[in-house]
């Protein structure tokens, strides 16, 4: 018997109950459709924890010297004093797919204001540094290259540092002594609270690098190399590249041990991935259930409509048609069933999701896979739940079956 | 030969009981010839009737259809072996509802393997021979008794079989129905086609020309064409 043909008969019996195909269809509906939807609210939450967690830094690279060695005497980590800001200008001159490059030193010292003082972390920076830690200035300006390239005693600090040596007047425009030199400060940073790992983020004084190396240290290397990749996914790329500079910069040859690290913060990055891709595949596990109870509701369906024809499938059988006749007849009617409400369930989850972005104001991410694997899925279901059924439509005796009343 | 039936037996299990419905069936039907099978009920007529339309198995026995033999067939072989070689007309029409009457007629012909364009031909030929072309897109609810029937034996014909087999066709059926029926039966007769029939109307009985008594599941009586021989 020709494929065209079963599907033709089966697409005759389901017209001829249009409302119970319809009812059966709707499980798959509501399943492919939740399906749809979950994901791309999951696949939204994802992309909202990306940007996110990206602010904190998640595709951030950073160069430390290494240990200094002597006659076979190793040195502590960052003892090393070859990492130069010459370093830092050669990473954002030379590499691609950089965003920000802020080489910084810092020490801790004593600030002092009339007769106030306050012992805090002294930070040279360049002005790329208030974009790679996502920092704002709330009154006053930062530092500019303009401070930086004439070595400028100014400072920006941040609130805490504020509050314990001016207490409720206005720092900006007045002066601080650092190491009893004196400083004016040009802006109050804006509170950015606890660190994640508990540290006062505001409480901080910030001056231009080479104010610090010369004025204020006495040095001419940098304690560390902050350095932001515009692209997540192009981390490893650069920071080979990065290693490969620096190596040449730093004239070391062969397989001579480098006297530098360059890290990055890829556990962070997988922690976030791991735990969206976790979100995600709850709520689909979730509305995929759905899917199967509908799954079963095209099984009940099919075996009442095994039972309601089983003079038909005598009649059927009587005539000539096989084993393999009836149960392809069935199992594409229960397959109709999956492709037809498969396909009506894409839709109301494309559109469930458009109606979650526009008025739950949350940015959803509907994407080819889940509608893909969802509608594939249902059609498996209508396959796999119509094979008992149809089965037992084939199975029958034809006698017993033009008997049936 | 069409028919060649040797030692048929049909035993049903019944509590610890054995019980023959056909007990030993020897029946040889030639090609062309009209018998009606009759018999009381629980004579096993329908039993017989089931086994030569290949819709059952013997228990133990021969049966030859056209040479082959298809006692011991599987479900499918059976199904294949129907499709082919009988055609049906059953008491209660068994015509599907939803669907028009060619395509009832139709039905044979796609387990068969043939083309929507050669199907909507033969249908509708022989919707013709038995005086329905007109009413061809009609449904069987819309049809009469007698109409549904002629619809019935218009598919029993439309894959060209050895044997129609008829099992009470005009049990359902107003007199002048049962009139119009039979005398199909008859040209078709004429015409050479091999046809058994169920009955237990005497009357409709006497259009075959060949008769046979069931009694107990053994063939009691069997005449036909004034040869009168009594078996038993």
């Amino acid at each position: 018997m020709l494929f065209s043909e079963s599907v033709r008969i089966a697409l005759t019996a389901l017209f001829a109950n249009k409302l119970r195909s319809i009812l059966t269809m709707l499980g798959i509906i509501i399943g492919v459709g939740a399906v749809i939807a979950m994901v791309s609210v999951g696949m939204g939450v994802r992309q909202q924890v990306q940007t996110s967690i990206a602010s904190l830094g998640s595709n951030m690279l950073i160069v430390s010297p290494g240990s200094s060695s002597s006659g076979g005497l190793r040195g502590a980590a960052g003892s090393n004093v070859k990492l130069k800001y010459e370093d830092s200008e050669a990473i954002k001159n030379k590499i691609k797919n950089i965003d920000y490059v802020s080489p910084t030193v810092s020490n801790s010292y004593q600030i002092v204001n009339g007769n106030q003082n306050w012992n805090s972390t002294v930070q040279g920076v360049t002005p790329d540094f208030m974009a790679i830690r996502s920092l704002t200035v709330g009154t006053g300006s930062f530092i500019t290259t303009t401070d930086l390239n004439s070595r400028n005693r100014v400072a920006v600090i941040g609130t805490t540092v504020a509050t314990n040596l001016f207490g409720t007047s206005n720092p900006v425009g007045q002066n601080i002594r650092v190491n009893n030199a004196p400083y004016k400060v040009i802006g109050v940073l804006e509170s950015k609270g606890q660190s994640s790992v508990g540290q006062d983020q505001d409480d901080v004084v910030i001056v231009p690098l080479t104010t610090a190396q010369e004025r204020l240290m006495g040095i001419t290397y940098v304690k560390s190399i902050n350095i932001q990749v515009s692209d997540a996914n192009k981390m490893d790329q650069v920071q080979n590249e990065i290693e490969i500079l620096l190596r040449q910069r730093h004239q070391i040859v062969g397989d001579k041990e480098d006297d530098f690290t360059v890290r990055n913060l890829t556990s962070l990055m997988q922690t976030m991935t791991e735990t969206t891709t976790m979100i995600t595949l709850l709520l689909a596990s979730i509305a995929a259930i759905s899917l199967v109870v509908g799954g079963i509701g095209i099984m009940n369906i099919m075996m009442v409509s095994v039972t309601e024809r089983t003079r038909e499938i005598g009649i059927r059988k009587a005539l000539g048609a096989t084993f393999q006749n009836i149960m392809i007849q069935f199992l594409i009617e229960s397959v109709v069933i999956g492709v037809i409400g498969g396909a009506i369930g894409i839709l109301f989850g494309c559109l469930a999701s458009m109606a979650i972005a526009k008025f739950g104001n949350f940015a959803t991410v509907i994407t080819a896979a889940p509608i893909l694997l969802s509608f594939f899925f249902s059609v498996g279901i209508g396959l796999f739940f119509g094979i008992y059924p149809a089965r037992k439509a084939a199975l029958l005796d034809p006698i017993e079956a033009l008997r049936y009343e | 030969m069409t028919i060649l039936l040797s030692g048929i037996k049909k035993l049903y299990q019944i509590g610890d009981q054995e019980v023959a419905a056909l007990d030993g069936i020897d029946l040889h039907i030639k090609k062309g010839e009209f018998t009606a099978l009759m018999g009381p009920s629980g004579s096993g007529k329908s039993t017989l009737m089931n086994i030569l339309g290949c819709l059952d198995r013997p228990t133990v026995g021969s049966y030859k259809l056209d040479g082959e033999e298809v006692a011991q067939l599987g479900d499918d072989a059976l199904a294949i072996t129907r499709n082919k070689k009988i055609g049906f007309v059953f008491q209660n029409f068994n015509l599907l509802s939803r669907i028009s009457a060619w395509e009832n007629v139709a039905l044979p012909l796609v387990y068969a393997g043939v083309g929507k364009k050669e199907r909507m031909e033969k249908a509708a030929y022989f919707l013709d021979a038995v005086g329905l072309g007109p009413r061809k897109d009609h449904q069987p609810n819309e049809l009469s008794g007698g109409q549904r029937q002629r619809v019935a034996i218009a598919r029993a014909l439309v894959n060209d079989p050895r044997i129609i087999m008829a099992d009470e066709p005009t049990g359902n059926l107003d007199t002048k129905s049962s009139t119009e029926i039979m005398s199909i039966f008859s040209k078709l007769h004429e015409e050479g086609k091999t046809i058994i029939l169920v009955t237990h109307e005497p009357e409709v009985a006497t259009y075959a020309s060949r008769q046979l008594l069931l009694r107990d599941g053994k063939i009691t009586r069997d005449e036909g064409k004034g040869v009168v021989m009594d078996v038993v």
